[in-house]
């Protein structure tokens, strides 16, 4: 006799996450919000915000150890600006030019993991105040960098640009122009990166033994020591993981706007936290998900998009859904689980009361 | 060394700012015995476990693991379980976010890949093997505490441990369960695994262990064969003392049901937590609550002092009405609660000894009348010397004291307000054998020198019989009898509690 386990509490918080983005979803298209009722809409999401969902992810990963790290958004900036004046500047006009250029992003993504990892793990140092000064330097450094705004166009570096325009066609989920030609539905490479990304990182916390000691230090430090895992690497790992993504992010930022500038991905990391929370990762750490993130960054994006498609196109209605949905969401899952708590206390009550008759 | 030995430990030094935990403690266990490890609360039995298993580094001594060619060097929980050393701590050491399968194999496979079929398939064996109630993909804070404590032992037992650590492993499951674990000690046993049995519960361990060794304040008292150490020594051993002590607490034991005035009366008292009853208590009186955990007997006593929200009831106060809705009301009524958890209740941990002894009395002055430094001072030394309170200063913080010393701190709070009637609920729970024997004697003297009227409240019944003239007897929220003179025996006690009588 095989009987299904009841979900876990990620898988639960997954669950609802995705179900509230399909119902979310299905309401645009219905309802219908203009632009919706193409799958291009739906590519243009993930285009558009292929950088959150890799940076979801890294939050993710360091939110389910534990920890948090706020400087993403700063890392985004830096390294844009940095990959911008690399490209404009180098004599590498060809296909070693990008690869030099996503080597750069990288490299500032694992300085400042590292740094960062280190600081936290082996210092023992609060991971908010370590990154919050991350974010300072980071955000510092692109400024210092060039105040003014770097364009990389045609011009500057024609390699890059011609690659950056690459997009994948899906003729099938496209639509039928006024003019009766077939549009095609186009992906972007920054949307495939962030969609690998996320079966990656999947992969990661789920079948690696690294991926699954970050839940257990997140779940309970002590006993993860006691456990035998080597608590201090792992949570300097997951900071290292967490710092490549925000440069790979960051690097996917300046695929699909390719200037770099001091403001780029401003309050990113909030958003990027907020995905994460929505996604059912906990800030208490030891649980959550990167599928749940996506889906989570996903909502975040599509609420924005409903409310910029509507007529209440003012950002502060944009930030007061996305404030309320993140209020709701919190609320949804703590009674969720409380819920859940209270029902497996009396099932244990009542289990114990008949062994001990 | 003998050659039999699974682990030799020799002349282990431990100190901690401050004190000396572990002084020269040589320890031996041999292959396929149980041995206990026995000592009070501080004598140094947890520091020579995690000194064992690689928490706390040991400051000198050495360490053989057999199979291990020279000294054993153990700096992480990770180098204790290569060598074979596997511990069970009382508190779960496990990740109540991973499934039950994870928390089996985590932290010590190898390779870099997780294979959850292969894990579940071995933990479903192991599980079936063992008896133990859980599924291999439940996830592990879906059990009941009993059964994350034996997924433990599951995970212990699994790695092939030549020294399995059991550090308290009872106080969390019910006597099946205990039984159960201790058919699993037996067999391990039997496999030649060493284990080493820490516990409080002295019949428990006269029903497994081989062999005892003692500790006293990080000293080796010796290593005994369990023939030849009966009980009653080696509660001596541990106390350090003889057992005259406990036949003087008999004698001093004089106690009064005397008839004299009546100190408080309530009248179908009640309150959010507690059915309406009534009750009395005479001055220089010692009574008690008595009943199972949960039947009333702590929230009885809440009651009275207003520590919950009164519903209901009339009070008297030496003969007077008097309204006690809330503590601070039976406080200047003349009422003190010493409560059950000190902890959450009692002691503000990051306070110093004095200001924690100081604070019941100011609070009754009231805050605008603040007493002198000078004055403090001599209040907090009065009571750390009259209740022999073992603190480096008065400026110590209390949390750093011993949970006894805590305790007596707190009683020494509620004492300097010199309250005609105190209730002390559980004032001896947790902690030693030795500081026990000084409360329940203080009890007593209060009652005869200074009149006052007790309520005390254990879990012991031998303690309550000792200490107490009167009973009160609760089942279920409701007492259900009231025990004088010669009925004050053990055997009406439990016939009382468990009801049906005659």
């Amino acid at each position: 006799m095989k009987r299904r386990e009841p979900l876990t509490n990620t898988q639960l918080l997954t669950t609802i996450a995705i179900c509230i983005f399909v119902a979310m979803y299905a309401i645009a298209v219905i309802a219908p919000v203009q632009g919706f009722e193409k799958f291009q809409m739906f590519f243009d999401l993930l285009n558009d915000n292929a950088y959150l969902i890799i940076i979801s992810c890294a939050l993710s990963i360091v939110m389910i150890g534990g920890g948090i790290n706020i400087s993403v958004g700063g890392v985004i900036s830096l390294t844009v600006m940095a990959c911008s004046l690399f490209l404009n500047g180098t004599s590498l006009q060809n296909g070693f030019g990008i690869v030099a250029a996503l080597f750069l992003a990288l490299g500032i993504g694992l300085a400042f993991g590292v740094g960062q990892g280190f600081l936290i793990s082996y210092l023992e140092i609060q991971p908010f105040i370590v990154t919050l000064a991350g974010m300072f330097l980071s955000r510092g450094l692109t400024t210092m960098l060039s105040v003014e705004p770097v364009k990389v166009s045609a011009q500057t570096h024609a390699v890059f640009y011609a690659f950056r325009g690459n997009k994948i066609e899906i003729p099938f989920l496209g639509y039928i122009a006024q003019n009766g030609n077939m549009i095609p539905a186009k992906l972007e490479i920054g949307a495939v990166v962030a969609l690998a990304v996320v079966i990656l990182s999947f992969l990661l916390l789920r079948y690696v033994k690294l991926g699954r000691n970050i839940y257990a230090i997140g779940g309970n430090q002590q006993s993860a020591l006691m456990l035998g895992i080597n608590v201090k690497r792992t949570r300097f790992l997951s900071y290292v993981i967490s710092g490549l993504l925000s440069g790979l992010a960051g690097f996917v930022f300046l695929m699909h706007k390719p200037t770099g500038n001091a403001s780029v991905a401003m309050r990113s990391e909030m958003d990027a936290i907020a995905a994460s929370i929505i996604g059912g990762t906990l800030l208490t750490g030891g649980v959550g998900n990167v599928v749940g993130s996506f889906f989570g960054a996903m909502i975040l994006a599509t609420i924005q998009k409903i409310i910029g498609m509507s007529k209440l196109n003012d950002s502060w209605w944009q930030d007061m859904a996305s404030g309320a949905l993140l209020g709701f969401f919190i609320l949804l899952q703590s009674v969720v689980l409380s819920e859940r708590d209270k029902r497996r206390a009396k099932r244990n009550d009542s289990k114990l009361a008949v062994q001990r008759e | 060394m003998q050659n039999d030995a699974v682990l030799t430990m020799r002349g282990i030094d431990k100190q901690f700012p401050g004190t000396k935990a572990l002084n020269k403690v040589d320890f031996t266990l041999r292959k396929g015995e149980i041995h206990a490890l026995m000592g009070e609360n501080g004598a140094g039995k947890s520091t020579l476990i995690k000194v064992l298993t690689g928490v706390h580094e040991k400051d000198g001594g050495s360490i053989w693991v057999e199979g291990v060619e020279g000294e054993a060097h153990i700096h992480s929980p990770q180098e204790a379980q290569n060598l074979g050393i596997a511990t069970v701590y009382q508190e779960i050491t496990l990740c109540p976010n991973l499934t039950v399968a994870e928390n089996m194999f985590i932290g010590r496979t190898e390779g870099q890949m997780v294979h959850w079929k292969d894990f579940e398939k071995r933990t479903t064996e192991i599980l079936n093997n063992l008896g133990i109630p859980a599924r291999a993909k439940q996830e592990l804070s879906s059990c009941s505490l009993a059964v994350q404590q034996m997924v433990a032992i599951a995970r212990a037992v699994d790695m092939n441990c030549k020294v399995l650590i059991l550090d308290e492993p009872t106080s969390s499951l019910d006597d099946k369960e205990v039984e159960m674990l201790f058919s699993l000690m037996r067999d391990l046993k039997s496999r030649g695994v060493g284990i080493i049995f820490v516990t409080h519960f002295l019949e428990q361990v006269y029903e497994v262990s081989d062999r005892i060794t003692v500790l006293r304040n990080g000293e080796l008292v010796g290593e005994y064969a369990i023939e030849d150490l009966p009980q009653v020594e080696l509660v001596a051993k541990m106390m350090g003392k003889d057992l005259n002590d406990l036949a003087d607490l008999e004698q001093i034991g004089e106690k009064r049901s005397a008839a004299t005035e009546v100190v408080y009366e309530a009248e179908q008292i009640s309150s959010s937590e507690s059915k309406p009853f009534d009750f009395k208590i005479h001055k220089g009186e010692v009574n008690g609550f008595t009943g199972l955990l949960g039947s009333g007997r702590s929230e009885s006593v809440r009651a009275i002092f207003g520590a919950d929200r009164v519903t209901g009831g009339k009070v008297k106060m030496k003969g007077k009405d008097t309204k006690i809705s809330k503590p601070h009301d039976a406080m200047k009524a003349g009422i003190g609660y010493l409560p059950e958890d000190r902890k959450r209740d009692g002691i503000i941990a990051d306070l110093s000894v004095r200001e924690n002894i100081i604070l019941a009395l100011q609070v009754m002055k009231g805050f605008f009348h603040p007493m002198t430094k000078a004055q403090m001072e001599a209040f907090a030394d009065e009571y750390i010397k009259t209740l022999n309170i073992k603190t480096a200063s008065q400026d110590t913080p209390v949390g750093s004291l011993s949970g006894g010393n805590q305790q007596k701190v707190i009683l020494a709070r509620w004492l300097l307000t010199h309250p005609d009637y105190l209730i002390l609920d559980e004032p001896t729970r947790g902690i030693d054998v030795g500081t026990k024997l000084e409360i329940q004697k203080l009890v007593l003297k209060l009652a005869t020198e200074e009149n006052m009227s007790i309520t005390f409240i254990s879990s012991e019944i031998e303690e309550m019989l000792r200490t107490c003239s009167r009973l009160i007897v609760m089942r279920d929220r409701n007492i259900v009898g009231e025990l004088t003179g010669d009925q004050l025996t053990q055997a009406q006690v439990m016939k009382t509690i468990a009801g049906g009588e005659q």
